[in-house]
């Protein structure tokens, strides 16, 4: 499919995650087939909140972001969002990296809120229920849905398994089965049973759309 | 005289045992990778997926799907293997890690780990993975300065930046002493061209000189 065709399924309002840490498995080329698209007024999840002036930051600073959920917003190309957050044009959800991943995890395994240790006893579970579990601080969280994934896969067959690279693997497992509809890009398609069964990371049934994007050798 | 960056990341080094499964934080900890003898059998994790983390990538080496966490291209070892983020914090969560090394604002008499935001009003709030970090990892080993640049203690009776974690850390390594921080104190390690009379002038944590058993 195409790129455009893919993300024409997201609205304004929707919540959207978004693959990668840092550039690595970043769907670069999906993310600009949403700032041609033209949805806004969007929720983004995803590590970081952009890097440099293309992908992510390329969204951000069309201004079709209402709210970033991420782990690290700061850092030393984050410019776009630095800016925009200073100005006060775009709100925060500062969440522990480990919790992104598993309240996303949770969202897609039909978890209803999970107890955790991390953050307990600092100010990012100001305001959440807490339990003391065998003598230790738990925190509640709860799951984070999306409308869409982005992702990007390394080789996927035609039924939608996907297989990753390297450490460009990162969230996209989890996002691809948090979203109501998951989009991956990748570098090749295969026919459904050149992929061994024994290595297929993300099975089918959470992959949706499938945009193949070539990568220069 | 007290102890450069390199030298710190060499002390801390031999003070992870063989074999150990370890994370090591962006900036400062990164060094100590340099000081592992290759055949400690230590295995290094970074949090964005992988186990049996290598050098640094240089030249054709370099894979943009191939970093640590603070985003530089590395390499992997023989051995190594990939999984996701979910994967990798229940990794650290589970307690499964031996040890991580982090860099700090502040460490408390009892162990309180600050150091993902000064609280400052105009700063911009990033955690990364330092809260998972801190709570997963089996022992939290801080390595940082004594002093700030204005010669204020980072090791502090209370924290008064924002915590990361309540009572993580275990060992704080900085460039004049080494602490050991356990249930019944802060006890002083080693000490580096200061005097322990000086040091417990300095900071405001009662200390324990006796060498830690």
């Amino acid at each position: 499919m195409e790129a455009g065709a893919a993300v024409s399924v997201i609205k304004d309002g929707d919540t959207v995650l978004v693959g990668g840490f840092g550039m690595a498995g970043m769907p670069v080329e999906l993310i600009d087939a949403l700032i041609g698209h033209g949805a806004g007024d969007l929720t983004i999840v995803s590590n970081n909140a952009g890097n440099g002036d293309t992908g992510l930051a390329a969204l951000l600073a069309a201004g079709r972001v209402r709210k970033v959920v991420c782990s690290f917003p700061r850092q030393a190309d984050s410019w776009v969002f630095d800016r925009l957050y200073r100005a006060g044009r775009i709100e925060l959800e500062v969440v522990p990296q480990g919790n992104l991943a598993e309240r996303l995890r949770a969202a897609g395994a039909g978890i209803g809120a999970f107890f955790t240790p991390t953050g307990a006893g600092t100010p990012l579970a100001d305001g959440k229920e807490s339990r003391v579990i065998d003598g230790r601080e738990y925190i509640l969280e709860y799951p984070i849905r999306g409308d869409v994934a982005l992702i990007r896969a390394h080789v996927a067959d035609r039924l939608g398994n996907l297989v990753y690279r390297k450490t460009a693997r990162n969230f996209g497992p989890v996002m691809a089965t948090a979203a109501a509809v998951t989009i991956a890009q990748v570098a090749r398609i295969v026919e459904a049973g050149e992929l061994d069964p024994e290595v297929i990371v993300t099975p089918a049934i959470y992959v949706d759309r499938l945009v193949p994007v070539e990568v220069p050798a | 005289m007290s102890l450069s960056r390199r030298e710190m990341a060499e002390i801390v080094a031999r003070d992870i045992p063989d074999g150990s499964y370890v994370n090591l934080g962006i900036g400062q900890p990164t060094m100590v990778a340099d000081h592992l003898r290759p055949d400690s059998g230590v295995t290094l994790h970074t949090e964005n997926g992988m186990l049996g983390m290598g050098r640094p990538a240089t030249g054709g080496e370099i894979d943009p799907d191939l970093t640590n966490a603070g985003k530089q291209p590395v390499t992997e070892l023989p051995g190594a293997s990939y999984f996701h983020h979910a994967d990798s914090f229940a990794m650290m969560r589970g307690g499964h890690l031996d040890i991580c090394i982090m860099g700090a604002f502040q460490v408390s008499a009892t162990g309180d780990l600050a150091n993902w935001s000064t609280g400052a009003p105009d700063a911009i709030p990033a955690v990364g993975g330092a809260m998972d970090l801190a709570i997963g990892a089996k022992q939290v080993f801080v390595m940082m300065s004594l002093f700030a640049k204005d010669g204020q203690p980072k090791l502090v009776p209370e924290c008064t930046y924002p915590l990361t974690g309540r009572g993580c850390v275990s060992r704080v390594y900085t460039d004049v002493a080494t602490f050991a921080v356990g249930s019944d104190g802060v006890r002083i390690v080693e000490t580096f061209g200061i005097t322990v009379d000086e040091l417990i002038s300095r900071i405001g944590v009662p200390l324990v000189s006796s060498p830690f058993p």
